[in-house]
Protein backbone atom coordinates (compact mmCIF):
# COMPACT_ATOMS: atom_id res chain seq x y z
CA UNK A 1 0.00 0.00 0.00
CA UNK A 2 1.02 3.21 -0.63
CA UNK A 3 1.52 5.97 1.73
CA UNK A 4 -0.93 8.57 0.16
CA UNK A 5 -4.86 9.00 -0.08
CA UNK A 6 -6.90 10.53 -3.06
CA UNK A 7 -8.42 12.99 -0.70
CA UNK A 8 -10.79 14.95 -3.54
CA UNK A 9 -11.92 14.43 -7.24
CA UNK A 10 -14.01 16.90 -9.57
CA UNK A 11 -15.47 16.34 -13.35
CA UNK A 12 -15.63 19.20 -15.67
CA UNK A 13 -19.59 18.47 -16.67
CA UNK A 14 -19.62 20.13 -19.92
CA UNK A 15 -19.56 18.04 -22.77
CA UNK A 16 -19.22 21.23 -25.13
CA UNK A 17 -17.97 24.66 -23.37
CA UNK A 18 -16.81 27.84 -24.13
CA UNK A 19 -14.77 27.84 -21.43
CA UNK A 20 -10.75 27.89 -22.50
CA UNK A 21 -8.57 24.63 -21.45
CA UNK A 22 -6.95 26.55 -18.65
CA UNK A 23 -10.54 27.31 -17.39
CA UNK A 24 -11.71 24.26 -17.06
CA UNK A 25 -8.66 23.18 -15.22
CA UNK A 26 -9.08 26.10 -12.79
CA UNK A 27 -12.66 25.42 -12.34
CA UNK A 28 -11.83 21.59 -11.56
CA UNK A 29 -8.90 22.53 -9.73
CA UNK A 30 -11.04 24.70 -7.08
CA UNK A 31 -14.06 21.90 -7.09
CA UNK A 32 -11.58 19.21 -6.38
CA UNK A 33 -9.79 21.10 -3.30
CA UNK A 34 -13.21 21.96 -2.09
CA UNK A 35 -14.01 18.26 -2.47
CA UNK A 36 -11.32 17.76 -0.17
CA UNK A 37 -11.68 20.35 1.99
CA UNK A 38 -8.42 21.48 0.86
CA UNK A 39 -7.19 25.69 -0.35
CA UNK A 40 -5.44 26.24 -3.13
CA UNK A 41 -2.39 27.68 -0.50
CA UNK A 42 -2.48 23.80 0.42
CA UNK A 43 -1.28 22.70 -3.03
CA UNK A 44 2.53 22.09 -3.19
CA UNK A 45 2.69 19.49 -5.79
CA UNK A 46 1.64 19.55 -9.49
CA UNK A 47 1.22 17.46 -12.33
CA UNK A 48 -0.45 17.74 -15.87
CA UNK A 49 0.62 16.32 -19.36
CA UNK A 50 2.73 19.14 -21.66
CA UNK A 51 0.71 18.30 -24.89
CA UNK A 52 -1.53 20.95 -24.69
CA UNK A 53 -0.32 23.62 -27.01
CA UNK A 54 1.66 25.76 -24.86
CA UNK A 55 -0.64 24.31 -21.62
CA UNK A 56 2.25 22.52 -20.15
CA UNK A 57 2.53 22.75 -16.48
CA UNK A 58 4.67 25.66 -17.00
CA UNK A 59 1.30 27.56 -18.81
CA UNK A 60 -1.17 26.22 -15.98
CA UNK A 61 0.78 26.76 -12.85
CA UNK A 62 1.23 30.29 -14.35
CA UNK A 63 -2.54 30.67 -14.59
CA UNK A 64 -3.44 29.28 -11.38
CA UNK A 65 -0.47 31.24 -9.82
CA UNK A 66 0.06 28.20 -7.76
CA UNK A 67 4.22 27.68 -6.14
CA UNK A 68 4.73 23.48 -6.01
CA UNK A 69 8.09 22.41 -4.61
CA UNK A 70 7.17 19.18 -6.94
CA UNK A 71 6.37 19.58 -10.47
CA UNK A 72 5.59 16.23 -13.34
CA UNK A 73 4.86 16.61 -16.76
CA UNK A 74 4.27 12.77 -17.71
CA UNK A 75 2.83 12.86 -20.98
CA UNK A 76 2.38 9.50 -22.38
CA UNK A 77 -0.85 9.64 -23.81
CA UNK A 78 -4.44 9.15 -21.92
CA UNK A 79 -3.02 7.34 -19.26
CA UNK A 80 -0.93 10.36 -17.97
CA UNK A 81 -3.50 11.03 -15.44
CA UNK A 82 -3.46 7.48 -14.32
CA UNK A 83 0.61 7.44 -13.95
CA UNK A 84 0.51 10.91 -12.14
CA UNK A 85 -1.28 9.54 -9.06
CA UNK A 86 1.68 6.89 -8.80
CA UNK A 87 3.96 9.54 -9.19
CA UNK A 88 2.34 12.15 -6.87
CA UNK A 89 2.13 8.97 -4.33
CA UNK A 90 5.72 8.48 -4.64
CA UNK A 91 6.60 12.32 -4.39
CA UNK A 92 4.43 12.27 -1.20
CA UNK A 93 6.26 9.18 0.65
CA UNK A 94 9.69 10.92 -0.53
CA UNK A 95 8.13 14.41 1.44
CA UNK A 96 9.05 16.06 -1.67
CA UNK A 97 5.06 17.54 -1.10
CA UNK A 98 2.15 17.20 0.99
CA UNK A 99 -0.58 17.61 -0.93
CA UNK A 100 -0.53 16.81 -5.14
CA UNK A 101 -2.87 18.47 -7.60
CA UNK A 102 -3.61 16.67 -11.13
CA UNK A 103 -5.30 18.41 -13.67
CA UNK A 104 -6.86 18.11 -17.08
CA UNK A 105 -8.81 20.58 -19.48
CA UNK A 106 -9.60 19.85 -23.38
CA UNK A 107 -12.07 21.59 -25.76
CA UNK A 108 -11.31 18.42 -28.62
CA UNK A 109 -15.17 18.47 -29.70
CA UNK A 110 -15.71 22.40 -30.00
CA UNK A 111 -12.69 22.96 -31.69
CA UNK A 112 -13.48 20.15 -34.10
CA UNK A 113 -10.50 17.72 -33.37
CA UNK A 114 -11.17 14.56 -35.03
CA UNK A 115 -9.49 12.33 -32.39
CA UNK A 116 -9.75 9.18 -33.52
CA UNK A 117 -9.68 9.62 -37.20
CA UNK A 118 -7.01 12.52 -37.74
CA UNK A 119 -3.74 11.92 -39.31
CA UNK A 120 -1.24 10.41 -36.21
CA UNK A 121 1.75 12.21 -36.61
CA UNK A 122 3.32 13.88 -33.88
CA UNK A 123 6.75 15.17 -35.02
CA UNK A 124 8.67 11.93 -34.36
CA UNK A 125 11.61 10.01 -35.85
CA UNK A 126 9.71 7.06 -36.26
CA UNK A 127 6.89 9.08 -38.33
CA UNK A 128 9.04 8.59 -41.57
CA UNK A 129 8.60 4.92 -41.40
CA UNK A 130 4.60 5.22 -40.02
CA UNK A 131 3.47 8.25 -41.06
CA UNK A 132 2.96 7.67 -44.62
CA UNK A 133 0.67 4.89 -44.51
CA UNK A 134 -2.77 7.19 -43.33
CA UNK A 135 -2.56 5.91 -39.96
CA UNK A 136 -5.28 6.84 -37.49
CA UNK A 137 -6.08 6.32 -33.92
CA UNK A 138 -8.76 3.97 -35.27
CA UNK A 139 -6.87 2.12 -37.42
CA UNK A 140 -4.12 1.43 -34.81
CA UNK A 141 -6.54 0.18 -32.36
CA UNK A 142 -8.47 -1.82 -34.97
CA UNK A 143 -5.27 -3.84 -36.47
CA UNK A 144 -5.22 -5.58 -33.16
CA UNK A 145 -9.01 -6.23 -32.81
CA UNK A 146 -8.41 -8.01 -36.26
CA UNK A 147 -6.24 -10.06 -35.04
CA UNK A 148 -7.80 -11.10 -32.27
CA UNK A 149 -10.49 -11.96 -33.77
CA UNK A 150 -8.46 -14.14 -36.41
CA UNK A 151 -6.40 -16.07 -33.47
CA UNK A 152 -8.51 -16.31 -30.74
CA UNK A 153 -12.37 -16.01 -32.66
CA UNK A 154 -13.19 -13.00 -31.35
CA UNK A 155 -15.97 -11.78 -33.06
CA UNK A 156 -17.85 -7.84 -33.54
CA UNK A 157 -20.65 -9.09 -31.36
CA UNK A 158 -18.72 -9.62 -28.60
CA UNK A 159 -17.00 -6.35 -28.72
CA UNK A 160 -20.01 -4.92 -28.75
CA UNK A 161 -21.25 -6.09 -25.75
CA UNK A 162 -18.70 -3.71 -24.05
CA UNK A 163 -20.38 -0.70 -25.85
CA UNK A 164 -23.87 -1.62 -25.12
CA UNK A 165 -22.77 -2.10 -21.14
CA UNK A 166 -20.81 1.60 -21.24
CA UNK A 167 -24.09 2.89 -22.50
CA UNK A 168 -26.32 1.92 -20.20
CA UNK A 169 -24.03 3.11 -17.53
CA UNK A 170 -24.18 6.57 -19.16
CA UNK A 171 -27.77 6.09 -19.27
CA UNK A 172 -27.62 6.52 -15.52
CA UNK A 173 -25.31 9.39 -15.14
CA UNK A 174 -27.12 12.72 -16.01
CA UNK A 175 -24.12 14.19 -17.54
CA UNK A 176 -23.19 11.90 -20.17
CA UNK A 177 -22.81 12.50 -23.52
CA UNK A 178 -24.97 9.60 -25.24
CA UNK A 179 -27.57 8.39 -22.95
CA UNK A 180 -30.23 6.13 -25.36
CA UNK A 181 -29.48 2.46 -24.94
CA UNK A 182 -28.18 0.99 -28.10
CA UNK A 183 -28.08 -3.30 -28.93
CA UNK A 184 -24.99 -5.36 -29.98
CA UNK A 185 -26.88 -4.88 -33.23
CA UNK A 186 -26.96 -1.23 -33.20
CA UNK A 187 -23.05 -1.57 -32.85
CA UNK A 188 -22.51 -4.13 -35.31
CA UNK A 189 -24.55 -1.96 -37.95
CA UNK A 190 -23.28 1.09 -37.42
CA UNK A 191 -21.15 2.10 -40.10
CA UNK A 192 -17.05 0.61 -40.55
CA UNK A 193 -14.82 2.86 -39.48
CA UNK A 194 -11.70 0.80 -39.72
CA UNK A 195 -12.33 -2.73 -40.07
CA UNK A 196 -13.46 -4.29 -37.88
CA UNK A 197 -13.95 -1.48 -35.61
CA UNK A 198 -17.49 0.33 -36.01
CA UNK A 199 -19.09 3.47 -35.03
CA UNK A 200 -19.95 2.04 -32.18
CA UNK A 201 -17.01 0.66 -30.83
CA UNK A 202 -15.06 4.03 -30.87
CA UNK A 203 -15.22 6.21 -28.03
CA UNK A 204 -17.38 9.69 -28.08
CA UNK A 205 -15.39 13.40 -28.75
CA UNK A 206 -16.39 16.27 -26.65
CA UNK A 207 -14.84 19.08 -24.46
CA UNK A 208 -13.81 17.99 -20.52
CA UNK A 209 -11.40 17.97 -17.46
CA UNK A 210 -11.25 17.21 -14.08
CA UNK A 211 -8.47 17.88 -11.20
CA UNK A 212 -7.60 14.84 -8.69
CA UNK A 213 -6.17 16.03 -5.32
CA UNK A 214 -3.45 13.31 -3.49
CA UNK A 215 -2.35 13.82 -0.09
CA UNK A 216 -0.22 12.58 2.98
CA UNK A 217 -2.17 10.50 4.89
CA UNK A 218 -1.75 12.73 8.14
CA UNK A 219 -3.74 15.16 6.61
CA UNK A 220 -6.72 12.79 6.87
CA UNK A 221 -8.24 14.06 9.97
CA UNK A 222 -8.07 18.19 8.18
CA UNK A 223 -10.13 16.73 5.35
CA UNK A 224 -13.74 16.73 4.29
CA UNK A 225 -14.37 12.73 3.68
CA UNK A 226 -12.25 10.35 4.69
CA UNK A 227 -9.87 9.67 2.21
CA UNK A 228 -9.83 6.84 -0.47
CA UNK A 229 -6.55 4.74 -0.20
CA UNK A 230 -4.28 3.47 -3.10
CA UNK A 231 -3.55 0.39 -2.33
CA UNK A 232 -1.50 -0.27 -5.85
CA UNK A 233 -0.08 1.42 -8.27
CA UNK A 234 2.22 0.51 -11.67
CA UNK A 235 2.79 1.75 -15.56
CA UNK A 236 4.73 0.06 -18.19
CA UNK A 237 5.19 0.69 -21.74
CA UNK A 238 4.38 -1.74 -24.49
CA UNK A 239 5.85 -0.80 -28.02
CA UNK A 240 6.69 -1.93 -30.91
CA UNK A 241 10.21 -3.77 -30.04
CA UNK A 242 12.12 -3.19 -33.07
CA UNK A 243 9.85 -5.20 -35.15
CA UNK A 244 9.37 -8.47 -33.05
CA UNK A 245 6.22 -7.53 -31.36
CA UNK A 246 3.54 -9.54 -29.98
CA UNK A 247 0.41 -7.05 -30.62
CA UNK A 248 -1.91 -8.93 -28.44
CA UNK A 249 -0.51 -8.44 -25.29
CA UNK A 250 -0.62 -5.34 -23.97
CA UNK A 251 0.93 -3.55 -20.88
CA UNK A 252 -1.61 -4.08 -19.08
CA UNK A 253 0.18 -7.59 -18.38
CA UNK A 254 2.97 -6.45 -17.32
CA UNK A 255 0.89 -3.40 -14.90
CA UNK A 256 -1.88 -6.42 -13.78
CA UNK A 257 0.73 -8.73 -11.92
CA UNK A 258 2.69 -6.04 -10.20
CA UNK A 259 -0.66 -4.15 -9.04
CA UNK A 260 -2.85 -7.02 -7.22
CA UNK A 261 0.62 -8.90 -5.79
CA UNK A 262 1.30 -4.93 -4.11
CA UNK A 263 -2.39 -4.64 -3.28
CA UNK A 264 -2.40 -8.24 -1.58
CA UNK A 265 -5.75 -8.68 -3.38
CA UNK A 266 -7.37 -11.11 -5.52
CA UNK A 267 -9.26 -10.26 -9.23
CA UNK A 268 -12.44 -11.52 -7.34
CA UNK A 269 -11.84 -8.52 -4.56
CA UNK A 270 -12.46 -6.47 -7.38
CA UNK A 271 -16.20 -4.44 -7.09
CA UNK A 272 -15.78 -2.35 -10.06
CA UNK A 273 -13.17 -1.40 -12.89
CA UNK A 274 -12.52 1.37 -14.62
CA UNK A 275 -10.86 0.56 -17.56
CA UNK A 276 -9.68 2.76 -20.80
CA UNK A 277 -12.48 2.85 -22.90
CA UNK A 278 -11.05 4.18 -26.51
CA UNK A 279 -12.17 1.39 -28.61
CA UNK A 280 -13.72 -1.75 -27.76
CA UNK A 281 -10.91 -3.71 -28.15
CA UNK A 282 -9.17 -1.84 -25.50
CA UNK A 283 -11.01 -3.18 -22.77
CA UNK A 284 -11.54 -6.42 -23.78
CA UNK A 285 -7.45 -6.61 -24.44
CA UNK A 286 -7.06 -4.91 -20.74
CA UNK A 287 -9.54 -7.51 -19.53
CA UNK A 288 -7.48 -10.18 -20.60
CA UNK A 289 -3.80 -8.92 -19.71
CA UNK A 290 -5.25 -7.72 -16.13
CA UNK A 291 -5.81 -11.53 -15.75
CA UNK A 292 -9.70 -11.34 -15.17
CA UNK A 293 -9.46 -13.91 -17.52
CA UNK A 294 -7.56 -16.06 -19.95
CA UNK A 295 -5.82 -14.41 -22.89
CA UNK A 296 -8.31 -14.75 -25.70
CA UNK A 297 -11.04 -15.79 -23.90
CA UNK A 298 -12.44 -12.20 -23.65
CA UNK A 299 -14.66 -12.61 -26.34
CA UNK A 300 -16.37 -14.86 -24.02
CA UNK A 301 -15.73 -13.10 -20.62
CA UNK A 302 -17.70 -10.06 -21.95
CA UNK A 303 -20.73 -11.62 -22.58
CA UNK A 304 -24.03 -12.21 -20.61
CA UNK A 305 -23.69 -8.70 -18.68
CA UNK A 306 -21.11 -9.66 -16.96
CA UNK A 307 -19.49 -5.81 -17.29
CA UNK A 308 -23.17 -4.30 -16.61
CA UNK A 309 -24.01 -2.78 -12.98
CA UNK A 310 -25.59 -6.11 -11.33
CA UNK A 311 -23.03 -8.11 -13.28
CA UNK A 312 -19.45 -9.70 -11.59
CA UNK A 313 -17.78 -6.70 -12.89
CA UNK A 314 -19.18 -3.34 -13.75
CA UNK A 315 -16.85 -1.43 -15.83
CA UNK A 316 -17.08 2.11 -16.39
CA UNK A 317 -19.90 2.78 -14.54
CA UNK A 318 -19.90 7.05 -15.56
CA UNK A 319 -20.67 5.67 -19.32
CA UNK A 320 -17.19 5.67 -20.02
CA UNK A 321 -15.09 7.19 -23.25
CA UNK A 322 -17.38 5.33 -25.40
CA UNK A 323 -20.85 6.92 -24.02
CA UNK A 324 -20.11 9.75 -21.53
CA UNK A 325 -16.97 11.55 -22.37
CA UNK A 326 -13.47 11.63 -23.82
CA UNK A 327 -11.49 15.07 -25.01
CA UNK A 328 -8.74 13.12 -26.36
CA UNK A 329 -7.06 11.92 -22.92
CA UNK A 330 -9.58 10.25 -20.34
CA UNK A 331 -7.28 8.73 -17.54
CA UNK A 332 -8.32 11.19 -14.85
CA UNK A 333 -12.01 10.33 -15.23
CA UNK A 334 -11.50 6.72 -14.65
CA UNK A 335 -9.64 7.89 -11.40
CA UNK A 336 -12.64 10.09 -10.41
CA UNK A 337 -15.33 7.64 -11.04
CA UNK A 338 -13.44 4.94 -9.40
CA UNK A 339 -13.17 7.50 -6.32
CA UNK A 340 -17.18 7.80 -6.61
CA UNK A 341 -17.75 4.73 -6.33
CA UNK A 342 -15.58 4.19 -3.26
CA UNK A 343 -17.17 6.67 -1.52
CA UNK A 344 -20.62 5.53 -2.34
CA UNK A 345 -21.36 9.00 -4.00
CA UNK A 346 -22.72 7.35 -7.51
CA UNK A 347 -26.50 7.67 -7.12
CA UNK A 348 -28.25 5.35 -9.45
CA UNK A 349 -24.99 3.97 -10.95
CA UNK A 350 -23.83 3.17 -7.54
CA UNK A 351 -21.93 -0.55 -7.13
CA UNK A 352 -23.40 -2.10 -4.05
CA UNK A 353 -21.40 -2.19 -0.91
CA UNK A 354 -18.64 -1.15 -3.39
CA UNK A 355 -14.90 -1.58 -1.19
CA UNK A 356 -11.72 -2.36 -4.04
CA UNK A 357 -11.68 -0.46 -7.68
CA UNK A 358 -9.34 -1.03 -10.07
CA UNK A 359 -8.28 1.74 -12.82
CA UNK A 360 -6.67 1.10 -16.10
CA UNK A 361 -5.31 3.96 -18.22
CA UNK A 362 -3.89 2.47 -21.50
CA UNK A 363 -2.35 5.99 -23.47
CA UNK A 364 -0.95 6.06 -27.26
CA UNK A 365 -2.05 3.24 -29.58
CA UNK A 366 -2.68 -0.59 -29.00
CA UNK A 367 -1.04 -0.93 -32.81
CA UNK A 368 2.48 0.49 -32.16
CA UNK A 369 3.02 2.05 -28.78
CA UNK A 370 1.49 2.76 -25.75
CA UNK A 371 1.40 3.08 -21.87
CA UNK A 372 -0.33 1.29 -19.19
CA UNK A 373 -1.23 2.44 -15.80
CA UNK A 374 -2.79 0.43 -13.44
CA UNK A 375 -4.09 1.66 -10.34
CA UNK A 376 -6.08 -0.21 -7.57
CA UNK A 377 -7.96 1.85 -5.16
CA UNK A 378 -9.69 0.92 -1.66
CA UNK A 379 -12.37 2.31 0.59
CA UNK A 380 -11.01 4.97 3.50
CA UNK B 1 3.18 12.13 -62.56
CA UNK B 2 0.28 13.49 -60.55
CA UNK B 3 1.15 15.42 -57.74
CA UNK B 4 1.91 13.02 -54.45
CA UNK B 5 -0.69 14.43 -51.54
CA UNK B 6 0.41 11.99 -49.20
CA UNK B 7 3.10 12.29 -46.41
CA UNK B 8 6.77 12.18 -47.43
CA UNK B 9 9.76 10.73 -45.21
CA UNK B 10 11.59 13.44 -43.41
CA UNK B 11 15.26 12.04 -44.52
CA UNK B 12 17.63 12.45 -41.89
CA UNK B 13 21.38 10.61 -42.31
CA UNK B 14 20.75 8.61 -39.63
CA UNK B 15 17.68 7.02 -42.23
CA UNK B 16 19.01 7.78 -45.26
CA UNK B 17 20.58 4.08 -46.20
CA UNK B 18 17.08 3.12 -45.66
CA UNK B 19 15.69 5.44 -48.21
CA UNK B 20 18.29 4.81 -50.80
CA UNK B 21 17.99 1.68 -50.32
CA UNK B 22 13.75 2.09 -51.04
CA UNK B 23 15.16 4.34 -54.47
CA UNK B 24 16.71 1.30 -55.95
CA UNK B 25 13.49 -0.52 -54.85
CA UNK B 26 15.72 -3.07 -52.21
CA UNK B 27 13.67 -3.08 -48.70
CA UNK B 28 17.25 -3.11 -46.27
CA UNK B 29 16.92 -4.71 -43.15
CA UNK B 30 19.59 -3.86 -40.04
CA UNK B 31 21.71 -6.41 -38.71
CA UNK B 32 23.39 -5.68 -35.53
CA UNK B 33 27.69 -6.78 -36.17
CA UNK B 34 27.97 -6.97 -32.21
CA UNK B 35 24.84 -9.41 -31.30
CA UNK B 36 23.34 -10.53 -35.00
CA UNK B 37 19.87 -8.96 -33.92
CA UNK B 38 18.11 -7.20 -36.54
CA UNK B 39 15.26 -4.55 -36.41
CA UNK B 40 12.81 -2.46 -38.27
CA UNK B 41 12.11 0.70 -38.29
CA UNK B 42 16.28 1.34 -38.69
CA UNK B 43 17.81 3.48 -35.94
CA UNK B 44 21.35 4.33 -34.80
CA UNK B 45 21.77 2.01 -32.42
CA UNK B 46 20.80 -1.61 -32.15
CA UNK B 47 17.54 -1.79 -29.80
CA UNK B 48 18.94 -5.14 -28.22
CA UNK B 49 22.72 -4.33 -27.32
CA UNK B 50 22.53 -0.58 -28.26
CA UNK B 51 25.95 -0.83 -30.23
CA UNK B 52 25.93 1.16 -33.21
CA UNK B 53 27.96 -0.94 -35.35
CA UNK B 54 25.12 -1.81 -37.99
CA UNK B 55 24.39 -2.92 -41.19
CA UNK B 56 22.06 -2.99 -44.15
CA UNK B 57 20.94 -6.21 -45.28
CA UNK B 58 18.57 -6.86 -48.79
CA UNK B 59 15.49 -7.93 -47.60
CA UNK B 60 13.85 -10.35 -49.82
CA UNK B 61 10.85 -8.78 -49.84
CA UNK B 62 8.68 -11.44 -48.88
CA UNK B 63 6.59 -11.27 -46.40
CA UNK B 64 3.15 -12.15 -45.08
CA UNK B 65 -0.27 -10.02 -43.39
CA UNK B 66 0.12 -10.21 -39.61
CA UNK B 67 -2.79 -7.82 -39.15
CA UNK B 68 -4.43 -5.38 -41.49
CA UNK B 69 -7.68 -2.91 -41.37
CA UNK B 70 -9.45 -1.60 -43.97
CA UNK B 71 -9.87 2.24 -43.87
CA UNK B 72 -13.41 3.77 -44.28
CA UNK B 73 -12.89 7.16 -43.04
CA UNK B 74 -10.02 8.76 -42.00
CA UNK B 75 -8.49 12.72 -42.12
CA UNK B 76 -5.20 11.33 -43.11
CA UNK B 77 -3.37 13.93 -45.87
CA UNK B 78 -3.68 12.15 -49.41
CA UNK B 79 -5.73 8.91 -48.27
CA UNK B 80 -9.36 10.33 -47.40
CA UNK B 81 -9.79 10.78 -50.67
CA UNK B 82 -8.52 6.88 -51.69
CA UNK B 83 -11.07 5.40 -49.43
CA UNK B 84 -10.84 2.76 -48.33
CA UNK B 85 -7.56 1.95 -48.73
CA UNK B 86 -5.49 -0.69 -46.29
CA UNK B 87 -3.10 -0.45 -43.31
CA UNK B 88 -1.25 -3.44 -42.20
CA UNK B 89 1.60 -4.88 -40.30
CA UNK B 90 3.55 -7.55 -42.28
CA UNK B 91 6.29 -9.58 -41.41
CA UNK B 92 8.52 -9.88 -43.57
CA UNK B 93 10.58 -13.10 -44.25
CA UNK B 94 14.05 -12.04 -42.16
CA UNK B 95 11.65 -11.35 -39.14
CA UNK B 96 10.73 -8.22 -38.59
CA UNK B 97 7.46 -6.47 -38.49
CA UNK B 98 6.65 -3.52 -40.80
CA UNK B 99 3.70 -0.91 -40.74
CA UNK B 100 2.65 -0.78 -44.67
CA UNK B 101 -0.18 -0.08 -46.55
CA UNK B 102 -1.17 -3.61 -48.88
CA UNK B 103 -2.31 -2.14 -52.21
CA UNK B 104 -2.85 -3.84 -56.09
CA UNK B 105 -5.50 -5.88 -54.22
CA UNK B 106 -9.07 -6.14 -52.95
CA UNK B 107 -9.67 -5.49 -49.46
CA UNK B 108 -12.38 -8.26 -49.48
CA UNK B 109 -9.79 -10.98 -50.15
CA UNK B 110 -7.37 -9.95 -47.65
CA UNK B 111 -6.07 -12.27 -44.86
CA UNK B 112 -3.84 -12.73 -41.51
CA UNK B 113 -1.13 -15.06 -42.99
CA UNK B 114 -1.51 -14.26 -46.71
CA UNK B 115 1.44 -13.84 -48.68
CA UNK B 116 2.77 -10.44 -50.25
CA UNK B 117 5.90 -9.06 -51.10
CA UNK B 118 7.43 -5.69 -51.29
CA UNK B 119 6.36 -3.22 -54.36
CA UNK B 120 7.52 0.58 -54.45
CA UNK B 121 6.27 3.77 -55.68
CA UNK B 122 8.45 6.21 -57.35
CA UNK B 123 7.22 9.48 -56.05
CA UNK B 124 9.98 11.60 -56.23
CA UNK B 125 13.25 12.11 -57.67
CA UNK B 126 14.80 10.98 -53.92
CA UNK B 127 11.67 9.23 -52.69
CA UNK B 128 10.39 5.54 -53.52
CA UNK B 129 7.65 4.60 -50.76
CA UNK B 130 7.59 0.81 -50.11
CA UNK B 131 4.25 -1.40 -49.74
CA UNK B 132 3.07 -4.56 -50.18
CA UNK B 133 0.94 -6.43 -52.60
CA UNK B 134 -0.32 -10.09 -52.73
CA UNK B 135 2.36 -12.44 -54.37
Amino acid sequence: MRSAVIAGVYEFPERTTTRSVLEIQALSARAALADAGLAPKDVNGYFTVGTNPGVGPLATVDYLNLHPTYIDGTTIGGSSFVAHVNHAAAAIAEGRCRVALITYGSTARSSGIAVGTRERIAGEYVDQFEGLYGISTVGLYALVAQRHMHVFGTTSAQLAEIAVACRRHAGLNPVALYREPITVDDVVKSPMISSPLHLLDCCVITDGGGAVVVVHPDLARDLRTPPVRLLASAEAIAHTSAGHRDYLVSAAAETGPRAFAEAGVTHDDIDTAMIYDSFTITVLMTLEDLGFCKKGEGGRFVEGGRLQLGGALPINTDGGGLSSNHPGMRGIFLVIEAVKQLRGECGDRQVKDCRVALVHGTGGTLGTRHSGATLILGRA
Amino acid sequence: MAEYTKPLPEITPESRPFWQGCKRHQFLVQRCRACGARQHYPRGVCASCWSDDLEWLPSSGRATVYSFTVTHRTQARGFRDELPYVLAWVELEEGVQVLTNLVGCDPATLAIGMPVRVTFEDVNADVSIPRFTPA
